[in-house]
């Protein structure tokens, strides 16, 4: 059992990484299958050594042995545990540091990101680099208003929703997360990054360059029976191909929403 | 402390022995201590058994959601997110705080301590009672229109508290929040109980660093669940006042559930919601773990015949944990909009937890170690409970740093970290004591060795093949509570294989159980005659004359060979004795 559990350990089940950013978690994970792997393997192995060799082979009033711990023998095993864990918390919390605090090389590339039961909407600003207001009273999917932009505002005219996030290779890109009705957790998992997505809250996250390529991004927080079914794809793509898919829609249009039916879920 | 009027001690002269007690039956509104373990020990198998049913409708559904079933025909994901919520919210509502605190605190607690009676008899009957209610109010919200709540047994808003957001959300959320209030109230009678009886109830000579590590787990679970239970019983009511009263303390502004705008609602935060059931949730893990790790030492020190290993750090990383345990509550909250600051604290917090849990682990070993091991039922599941202890308690300081936490977060790798730690290793300190306290239970019979040998392989092997593959779904980015693999997101199609492996486990985990539930049923009637004190324990609950007040002289794991007799145990009562060196 052991020995299977290591097997599988030791085997890669992450999902093919999609940005050279992430490595530092894989090697951080990595660190820890394997240092709390050697503890997992020398505790399971040394219970089952206990209990067989110390079995009673027949009925006596043999002396036990074994005593009490002196104090010195229990302030080494806690040395030792709390070096192990909160070793492990230091070195995790410095990756996590370096990655946050490296500063942003250029501008971000802006995109609003909204959870609604059981979809993914992007929209990007486009030229103007405003986003156009939304009114909650406005939403209507049905007429390909899912987010509720508010049409009268001018800095709406060129926004664009997509029901997939097309991204620019190579570039930092700035998630504005939120969401409509439920908590939703937007995940990616070639990224190694999710964020809850919160109502009445806009939480702000980054993408680090991404290499192209088509990703998954799935729904991690529970957020209705459709849940299962609330997933959407990136797509990075090189930076003359991404202004070429921004141009295709005309101001004021609603580019690639899904049909209003794919709102609700279909039961089979 | 106790004092010759303390009226916890006054003599019983009704009852002689166990067998010729006839207590009351399971049925009645009886004030004695065992029979109301007996009855909260019927609930939670009730509760127990629902609750693995749903598990396998659960499992099947997930990897063949076209499936007609027996009954129910095709399961749909409103039906699949209904029996997850019920599975979550019985097993740790009904099963993990009720069996291990309960149940066995109520059957053995006032012996162990050299204690006629529970403080408060009549308030433990209503305790009890209350917590019946709760219980057919929870499981009612299946039969209801709309069917079960389907936001799981963390219960977030706005999900829980939009009627609109989904078809058990309305009567069937009500019923959640309605049955989860009354529990709390049941569960704050009993703490109270079970605080004073241990304080007020002890007999004289029983300080409390003689306390059995059992009863000093009961001591500690009963503050958690004191201090805990109210903050869930207020966050419930302010969650009922959002749903119906229009309050907002939830509800933001601007929801738009189910293509409509909501009005009405300003100001709200989801996250106060979060705040306040985690803060009751973490020591919740700790309440369903604690009793365990009590009777886990208890078992340990009993059958490799030696006195627990470091019993004064035993009783002090109990503390240090149920201190810690409200301390914590942020790390289930890392990637839901808090601040880094707060992560950072957390995280660090979360990690210390670890150091006390390790010092169990390496006395529980240090107990074995040395040993003259006999391998009895309730040793086998005690080893089972350290080994699982191990394997889900090192999952934990992975999930604790807040950038791993990022990628598995909402991962089956959690699913398996506390099925493993909360669910499986809980679940076999339960069995420990049902096999060891079963005259206790069913009036000096013992439960049969053979089918519990049987059992206990089926349920070790069952429950590692079931758990373990999750970690690696988890690894692979496999989000939790996703009602079927097929029509999710393309990435997880391949691990459908390894979902059909697990599915099939819990099978065997659960056909495991009938081993025990037939072996209870039969050996509740026909099992041997277990005599006095079948396990050659040192505690009090196995002794017999009730007729003498009882004087400790004795700490609780006095094992080793006595000159004076062919015995290598001295029961806390007994008049004081010198060993052999």
């Amino acid at each position: 059992m052991v020995a299977a559990t290591v097997y599988f350990f030791s085997r890669t089940w992450l999902p093919a990484l999609a940005t050279s950013s992430g490595g530092a978690l894989d090697h951080q994970l990595t660190l820890n299958l394997i240092l709390l792997g050697v503890v997992f393997c020398a505790t399971q192995l040394a219970l089952g050594l206990f209990v067989w060799k110390y079995r009673q082979r027949q009925v006596s009033l043999q002396v036990t042995r074994g005593g009490q711990p002196d104090a010195r023998v229990e302030l080494t095993w806690l040395t030792i545990a709390a070096a192990l864990f909160l070793g492990l918390n230091i070195a995790g919390a410095a990756m996590q540091a370096r990655v946050a605090e490296t500063p942003l090389a250029e501008k971000p590339v802006i995109v609003e990101v909204t959870g609604v039961q059981f979809r993914w909407y992007f929209r990007q600003p486009g030229p103007d680099g405003r986003f156009g207001q939304t009114n909650p009273q406005l939403v209507d999917a049905s007429e390909g208003n899912p987010l509720g932009i508010d049409r009268s505002n001018p800095a709406s005219a060129d926004d664009v929703v997509s029901s997939e996030l097309v991204i620019p290779a190579g570039k930092t890109i700035e998630i504005r997360l939120h969401a409509q009705d439920v908590i939703h957790s937007f995940f990616v998992p070639s990224l190694r990054i999710k964020q809850d997505a919160l109502p009445g809250q806009d939480i702000v996250i980054h993408l680090p360059p991404t290499e192209t390529g088509t990703y998954d991004i799935a729904c991690a927080q529970l957020c209705g029976m459709g849940h299962y079914q609330m997933n959407a794809k990136l797509k990075v793509v090189a930076e003359g191909q991404y202004r070429a898919w921004l141009r295709q829609f005309p101001p004021a249009n609603v580019a690639q929403v899904g049909h209003p039916s794919t709102n609700k879920v279909a039961h089979r | 402390m106790a004092s010759p009027r303390n009226p916890l001690h006054a003599a019983d002269h009704s009852s002689a022995t166990n067998a010729q007690a006839g207590y009351p039956s399971v049925f009645s509104f009886s004030t004695h201590h065992r029979v109301i373990g007996r009855q909260y020990f019927f609930l939670s198998l009730a509760a127990v058994l629902i609750g693995i049913v749903l598990s396998l409708l659960m499992r099947l559904h997930i990897v063949w959601p076209q499936a007609p079933l027996p009954f129910l025909g095709q399961i749909k994901p409103e039906q699949y997110l209904a029996y997850m919520t019920m599975h979550g919210t019985l097993m740790v509502f009904f099963v993990l705080s009720v069996a291990p605190q309960n149940a066995f605190g109520n059957l053995v607690l006032p012996e162990q301590i050299g204690a006629r009676v529970m403080a408060f008899p009549r308030l433990n009957m209503l305790s009890f009672w209350t917590t019946l209610i709760s219980f057919f109010v929870m499981v009612s919200a299946l039969f209801v229109t709309g069917g079960g709540s389907m936001s799981g047994w963390t219960q977030y808003p706005p999900l829980s508290a939009t009627i609109s957001a989904g078809a058990g959300q309305g009567l069937g959320t009500d019923l959640w929040i309605v049955s989860i209030a009354i529990f709390c109230v049941a569960s704050l009678m009993s703490a109270v109980n079970f605080i004073t009886t241990i304080l007020r109830g002890r007999a004289e000579g029983m300080s409390l660093m003689r306390m059995p590590l059992t009863v000093w787990s009961w001591f500690v679970t009963a503050m958690l669940t004191l201090l805990a239970f109210s903050v869930l019983l207020a966050a419930a009511l302010l969650l009922f006042s959002d749903r119906h009263w229009g309050t907002s303390f939830y509800l933001p502004a601007g929801l738009v559930v189910n293509g409509a705008a909501m009005a009405g609602h300003s100001g709200g935060s989801p996250l106060l919601w979060q705040h306040l059931f985690w803060f009751f949730g973490h020591p919740e893990v700790y309440i369903a773990i604690l009793p365990g790790m009590g009777v886990t030492s208890h078992m340990l020190s009993t059958f490799s015949r030696k006195p627990v290993y470091g019993y004064r750090s035993m009783v002090y990383s109990l503390l240090a944990i149920g201190v810690l345990g409200f301390m914590v509550w942020g790390h289930h909250m890392f990637v839901a909009g808090i601040s880094p600051y707060a992560v950072m604290a957390f995280s660090t917090l979360t990690m210390v937890i670890a150091v006390p849990s390790s010092v169990k682990v390496i006395n529980w070993l240090g107990t074995l170690r040395g040993g003259r091991i006999r391998f009895t039922i309730p040793l086998l599941f005690s080893v089972g409970f350290v080994s699982l202890f191990i394997t889900g308690g090192l999952s934990g300081p992975i999930l604790a740093q807040p950038a791993v936490d990022m990628y598995l977060h909402d991962t089956y790798f959690v699913v398996a970290h506390f099925h493993m730690i909360m669910g499986m290793a809980a679940v076999f300190a339960i069995f420990a004591a049902t096999y060891f306290w079963f005259p206790l239970l069913f009036p000096d019979r013992i439960m049969n060795e053979q089918l519990g040998r049987a059992h206990f392989w089926f349920t070790f092997i069952g429950a590692y093949a079931t758990f373990m593959p999750m970690h690696f779904l988890g690894l692979a980015g496999n989000p939790r509570q996703y009602s079927q693999i097929v029509g999710s997101a393309e990435y997880l199609q391949k691990l459908l294989p390894i979902h059909v492996f697990i599915t099939i486990s819990a099978f065997v985990l659960a056909s495991a159980q009938l081993i025990f539930i037939y072996n209870l049923i039969y050996s509740a009637l026909r099992g041997k005659f277990s005599g006095t004190n079948p396990w050659e324990s040192t505690t009090l609950e196995w002794e017999q004359d009730r007729r003498q007040r009882i004087r400790v002289h004795h700490g609780p794991y006095e094992f080793g060979p006595r000159e004076d007799s062919r015995r290598d145990y001295t029961v806390q009562s007994e008049p004081p004795y010198t060993y052999k060196s």
